[in-house]
C-alpha cells in the first residue's frame, strides 16, 4: 500500500460536495482509502484515525483542501487525480434555467448542443470572423455567404487543414451531410454515393439524377465556388477528396465543379487517380454533362445507363424565334450554353431584348438587396410575362429548383405565366431540378408546368438539347 | 472532431444567419442551435476580421488568463500608504478610474479630494482644499498606475492606512484602502468633520489593530473566503456581508486573545467590521487587482485588464494594449435610491469596484446572490440570466468561485473585448451610487453596463498592433 497525501492551499469546495468526491474516490480501481476534505480540526483528526502519516499535516489549515489517498501501487495512485477534478469539476451547461439568454456567436450556440458543424449565412462581410470562431471552436463549417474575401477563404482554408476540419464554403449553396441537406439541397435516398465540388447546382442536379435512376447518396460536400480557382488551389475539394476515399461507406466519388484553374484541374485528376475509391471527375466543360456523369457512375455501380424522367409537353407547336433562357442555377445555365451553342451558334449571357440569350438570375448582377430566384422569382416572373410579347422568341428554357431552402411552390407561380407563353406560341421547356422525397412534391411541380404547357425534362442536358432542336429546327 | 469523424458521426448544426435554412435542417429532424447573432459593434468588422486573420489572440489569451487565475491573494498587512505604494508621494492623492483632472472631476471626487486634504491637515477648510487641488498643489493619479485600487472616489492620500495583499504564489502585491462604513463617507464625496474624524479613527486604530490580528492569526486566504461568500449569497460587489463575517470569523481570536492590543480597541474594531458589511469590499478589490496586474502585458491578448471610473469618464484596458486606456463618457446607473434621493441626484458612474466584475464577480456572480434581486425586477431567475448572459463574453470559469444555483459551475472570468463587440453583450456591472454634489455622500445602488464605445475602441486598436 502507498499513502499519498496532497494539499491544495486556498481552494475551497463545501463539505457535502467534497463527501461525494472522497466517496467517488475510494470506489477508485486500486483505491483502499481516500479522503478530500478541508483541513478542518475535524478532519485532521479523521485522517489520523485512517492512519494517514500526520507528520505530513503539519500547518494545515481550515482553507487547505486535502487530498489523501491509499492505493495499492503508483499506477493506482497516479489514476485518482483524474477522478477527482472530475468529481469535483461543475457540471458545464448541465443546468436549464427556464429562461436562458440567447447565444448570439455560432460558437456559444454550438456549444449548447454540442454541435459538430456550423452553418453560417450572415452578410459576406462579417462571416469570416464568425466561421474563424467556429473553426477555433472544433466545429465544420459550411459558409453559405458570398461576397468573402479570397484572401480569407485561403485563411479558413489553411486554418481547416490545420484542426483537420472541413470548410464547405464561402459561397456554398448545398451540401449533403451524412443524409442531410444543409443550404439548397435535395431530399435524395441514402446510399453509397458520394460527391464533392465547387457547383451548388451541378450537386443537386447529379443527386436528383441519381436518386431517379435508383442511386443514393452518403455524402455531398460543397466546397464553394471558387475553391478550384487558381488561389485557392482546390484545398477544400482535395481534402474532401481524401476522406471519402477513406470512408468504408462510399463506393463511388463525385467530383463535379464549374470549369477549374487549369493546374487546380490537375492536381485534382491526380489525386483522383490515387484514390483506391473509383472516382468519377465531373468538370462542367463542352462536351461534359450532369447526365453524363450520373451514367458514368451507374457503369461504375455495374448498371446500365439510365433514360431520366421526362413529362413531355402536350402540344409540339410553337412559333418560330429566338431561344431565351431564364436560370436560377449557375452550373444548369453554363451546361445548357454548351449543349445549345454548337446548335445555334453564340448567344447573349445578360439580358437583352434582340437574339437568343441564357441568363442566370442567381447571379450577384440580379440578387443585390433580395432573395436568390431559387427563393424568390419575382424578377424571373416579370421578364416571363414581357417575353409574351417579344415576337423575336420562340422557346423559353428555365429551370426550376426544389428541395429544402427553395420556394415552397414555385410551380404554382410559373404555371399562368407558362400558359400565356404557351398561349402565344411559344415553346416552354423546363428542366426540374428535384427528388421524389422533396418537400415540394416532384410530380405535383411538373404536373402544374406540364399542364401549363411546358415540356419538363429531369435532366437539365436533355432539356437543354430539347430547346436547342427547337430553336435550331426553325432556324 | 476530425474529418474522418464527419463521415460518420450524427450531424448536429449550429447557425447563424438565414432562418429558413435553419428551418429546413428541422424540417429534417436535425437536432440545431441558432445564434441570435447580429452584426459587430460600429467601427469594429476590420479589426475583428484582422485579429481573426492574425490567429494570435486565442493563445495570448489563454496565456493572460491563465496567469490571472493563478494568482492566490492573501491578505497579509495593513501600512501606511505613502511607505508602501509605488510611486506615492507626499503630495500625492491617488483617484479611481482612469487619468482625470480637477477641473474635470465630478463631485464626490472633488469631495472625497477636499476631504483628504482636510484629514492629511494640508488644508484647513473646504475652500482652501480646493483652492489647493484646482491650483495644482497636489498630483492627481489613478489608483491604477500604483498597484492600488479604490471603492467610489477611490481617493487614497499619503498617511491613509492601506490593506497589503500578497500572491501566495508569485511576488504581486496590492494595496486598497480600507472600508469606512456607509452613509456620510470620504469615498461617496462626504467630507464634514464626522468623515474626517472617522478617518483619523480608521488611522490611528482601526489600520494597527487590524495588523496585529493579521500577525496574530496569519494570512487570510482570500480567495478562499470569497469561494465560500458566493455559497453563502454574496456577489463581491454589491453584497459582501457573508464574506464579511468569514473575515470576522478568522479574525476572531485575534481580537479576543491578543493581548497586544487594549481590549478596548479590540473590541471597537469588532463592533465596526460588525457594523459594516462591506469591509470586505475593498479587500475582494485589491484581490482582483493582483490578478489582473498578473494578467497584464501579453500581447496580442484582448483580455479586459482594468475596468473602472472616476465619476466623468468610464475607462477599460487591454493585457495585449499595456497601460493604454480607453474611455468613454460614464453612465448613470440604473438603481435604486435611499430615502427621498432620486435618479436627479446621482453621479454618473464611478470607481475602482468594477474591478470585482473584471475578475468574474459583481454582475458576473449575480446568480450566487438572490438577496440583491431586487437591483434585478426582484426576481431570483433574472440574477441567475444576468450570470449567463457573461459566459458569452468571458474565457473561463472561474475554478474556485462557484455557483450552487448553475450546479457549481464557475462564474464567468476574463472579459474578452473581441467578445463584447461581436455579441453586443456589455459587461454587467453592480455598484453603489454617489450624490453627484461634493459633501453628501451615497444615494444608492444599482446595476450599470460598461459602455460599448471602449471596447470598440480597444478592438481597433488591439488590431492595429498586430498587423
Amino acid at each position: 500500500m502507498i499513502d499519498r497525501i496532497t494539499v491544495h492551499s486556498g481552494r475551497y469546495h463545501d463539505s457535502v460536495r467534497l463527501m461525494q468526491a472522497s466517496q467517488v474516490l475510494r470506489t477508485a480501481a486500486g483505491v483502499e482509502e481516500a479522503l478530500v476534505a478541508m483541513g478542518t480540526e475535524l478532519n485532521l483528526t479523521l485522517l489520523e484515525d485512517l492512519h494517514f502519516d500526520p507528520e505530513q499535516l503539519v500547518g494545515v489549515g481550515p482553507n487547505d483542501l486535502i487530498v489523501a489517498v491509499r492505493a495499492v501501487d503508483e499506477a493506482a495512485l497516479a489514476t485518482t487525480d483524474q477522478v477527482l477534478e472530475e468529481a469535483l469539476a461543475a457540471k458545464r451547461g448541465s443546468s436549464e434555467p427556464t429562461d436562458s439568454p440567447p447565444a448570439h456567436l455560432v460558437e456559444t450556440a454550438a456549444a449548447t448542443i454540442g454541435a459538430n458543424l456550423a452553418l453560417i449565412s450572415i452578410p459576406g462581410r462579417y462571416a469570416f470572423v464568425e466561421a474563424m470562431g467556429a473553426l477555433r471552436a472544433g466545429l465544420h463549417v459550411m459558409v453559405f455567404s458570398d461576397n468573402v474575401s479570397i484572401e480569407h477563404e485561403i485563411l479558413l482554408k489553411e486554418e481547416a487543414a490545420k484542426r483537420d476540419l472541413l470548410v464547405m464554403g464561402p459561397d456554398c449553396g448545398t451540401s449533403i451531410v451524412g443524409g442531410i441537406g444543409l443550404g439548397f439541397a435535395n431530399a435524395v435516398r441514402p446510399g453509397s454515393v458520394s460527391l464533392v465540388g465547387a457547383s451548388g447546382t451541378g450537386i443537386q442536379q447529379l443527386t436528383c439524377l441519381l436518386d431517379d435512376a435508383g442511386v443514393g447518396i452518403r455524402h455531398a460536400w460543397g466546397t464553394g465556388s471558387r475553391d478550384l480557382s487558381e488561389a485557392v488551389g482546390g484545398s477544400s475539394t482535395l481534402r474532401g477528396l481524401t476522406a471519402l476515399d477513406a470512408d468504408p461507406g462510399t463506393d463511388v466519388i463525385v467530383v463535379v465543379s464549374k470549369p477549374p484553374a487549369t493546374e487546380v484541374a490537375t492536381a485534382v485528376r491526380a489525386a483522383a487517380a490515387h484514390c483506391s475509391t473509383p472516382v468519377v471527375v465531373a468538370f462542367m466543360e463542352p462536351g461534359s454533362t450532369l447526365e453524363g456523369a450520373a451514367n458514368a457512375v451507374l457503369s461504375l455501380l455495374g448498371r446500365e445507363p439510365a433514360t431520366f424522367t421526362i413529362w413531355p409537353a402536350a402540344s409540339g407547336d410553337h412559333r418560330s424565334g429566338g431561344l431565351r433562357g431564364l436560370f436560377s442555377g449557375g452550373t444548369l445555365r453554363d451546361e445548357a450554353r454548351f449543349i445549345v451553342e454548337p446548335v445555334i451558334g453564340p448567344l447573349f449571357l445578360t439580358e437583352t431584348t434582340e437574339g437568343s440569350s441564357l441568363v442566370d438570375y442567381g447571379d450577384d448582377l440580379y440578387t443585390e438587396g433580395r432573395a436568390h430566384p431559387m427563393i424568390d422569382q419575382t424578377v424571373r416572373l416579370e421578364r416571363l410575362e414581357s417575353t409574351v410579347t417579344n415576337t423575336s422568341i420562340g422557346v423559353v428554357l428555365l429551370d426550376v429548383v426544389l428541395g429544402y431552402g427553395a420556394n415552397p411552390d414555385p410551380a404554382v407561380e410559373l404555371a399562368p405565366v407558362i400558359r400565356e407563353l404557351s398561349g402565344a406560341g411559344i415553346a416552354v421547356v423546363a428542366t426540374l431540378c428535384g427528388s421524389k422525397g422533396d418537400p415540394q412534391g416532384l410530380d405535383y411541380q411538373a404536373g402544374l408546368l406540364q399542364k401549363a404547357g411546358a415540356a419538363v425534362f429531369l435532366s437539365n442536358a436533355a432539356a437543354a438539347t430539347r430547346a436547342a432542336e427547337l430553336v435550331g429546327g426553325e432556324a | 472532431m476530425s474529418l474522418e469523424r464527419l463521415l460518420e458521426d450524427e450531424l448536429i448544426v449550429a447557425t447563424a444567419g438565414v432562418e429558413i435554412l435553419g428551418q429546413a435542417l428541422v424540417d429534417q429532424a436535425t437536432t440545431i442551435a441558432a445564434a441570435e447573432w447580429r452584426p459587430p459593434a460600429a467601427g469594429t468588422a476590420d479589426a475583428l476580421a484582422s485579429l481573426a486573420a492574425a490567429g494570435r489572440t486565442e493563445a495570448a489569451n489563454a496565456t493572460a488568463i491563465e496567469r490571472m487565475l493563478a494568482v492566490r491573494p492573501q491578505f497579509v498587512d495593513v501600512a501606511v500608504a505613502r511607505e508602501v505604494i509605488p510611486g506615492m508621494t507626499d503630495t500625492m492623492l491617488l483617484h479611481a478610474g482612469p487619468p482625470l483632472t480637477w477641473d474635470r472631476s465630478s463631485g464626490p471626487i472633488k469631495g472625497a479630494i477636499i476631504g483628504a486634504l482636510l484629514y492629511e491637515g494640508m488644508a484647513a477648510t473646504a475652500e482652501e482644499a480646493e483652492e489647493i487641488a484646482g491650483g495644482g498643489g497636489i498630483t492627481m493619479s489613478p489608483c491604477h498606475h500604483h498597484q492600488t485600487v479604490g471603492p467610489m472616489a477611490g481617493i487614497v492620500s499619503p498617511s491613509m492606512p492601506v490593506a497589503v495583499v500578497r500572491d501566495a504564489d508569485g511576488d504581486g502585491v496590492a494595496y486598497s484602502t480600507l472600508n469606512e462604513g456607509l452613509g456620510k463617507v470620504l469615498r461617496y464625496g462626504a467630507y464634514g468633520p464626522e468623515v474626517i474624524e472617522r478617518l483619523h479613527w480608521i488611522g490611528n486604530v482601526l489600520g494597527p489593530v487590524v495588523a496585529a490580528t493579521l500577525k496574530y492569526v496569519g494570512p487570510i486566504d482570500l480567495q478562499s473566503l470569497i469561494a465560500q461568500a458566493l455559497q453563502m449569497g454574496d456577489d463581491g460587489h454589491n453584497r459582501n456581508r457573508a464574506a464579511t463575517s468569514l473575515l470576522l470569523r478568522m479574525f476572531g481570536p485575534g481580537l479576543v486573545e491578543n493581548e497586544s492590543v487594549p481590549l478596548a480597541e479590540r473590541g471597537a474594531v469588532f463592533r465596526f467590521i460588525e457594523s459594516n458589511d462591506h469591509f470586505m469590499l475593498n479587500l475582494v478589490m485589491a484581490a482582483g487587482k493582483l490578478a489582473v496586474d498578473a494578467a497584464s502585458g501579453v500581447e496580442g491578448s484582448s483580455l479586459v485588464t482594468t475596468m473602472a471610473r472616476n465619476g466623468t469618464d468610464f475607462g477599460i484596458r487591454l493585457s495585449g494594449t499595456g497601460d493604454r486606456w480607453f474611455t468613454a463618457p460614464a453612465p448613470i446607473v440604473d438603481g435604486l435610491f435611499l430615502g427621498a434621493f432620486t435618479k436627479a441626484d446621482a453621479n454618473p458612474d464611478i470607481g475602482d469596484s468594477a474591478i470585482t466584475e473584471t475578475v468574474g464577480l459583481g454582475g458576473f456572480a449575480m446568480a450566487a446572490s438572490p438577496a440583491i434581486v431586487g437591483f434585478v425586477g426582484g426576481t431570483a431567475s433574472g440574477a441567475v440570466r444576468r450570470t449567463q448572459e457573461m459566459y458569452e463574453i468571458t474565457l473561463a470559469e472561474h475554478p474556485a468561485y462557484q455557483i450552487p444555483q448553475l450546479e457549481f459551475r464557475g462564474t464567468p472570468v476574463g472579459i474578452d473585448a473581441t467578445l463584447v463587440v461581436r455579441t453586443g453583450v456589455q459587461p454587467q456591472i453592480n455598484t453603489g451610487i454617489a450624490h453627484k454634489d461634493p459633501g453628501i455622500g451615497m444615494v444608492g445602488a444599482g446595476l450599470v453596463k460598461a459602455p460599448m464605445q471602449c471596447f470598440a475602441e480597444a478592438v481597433v486598436a488591439l488590431a492595429d498592433g498586430v498587423r
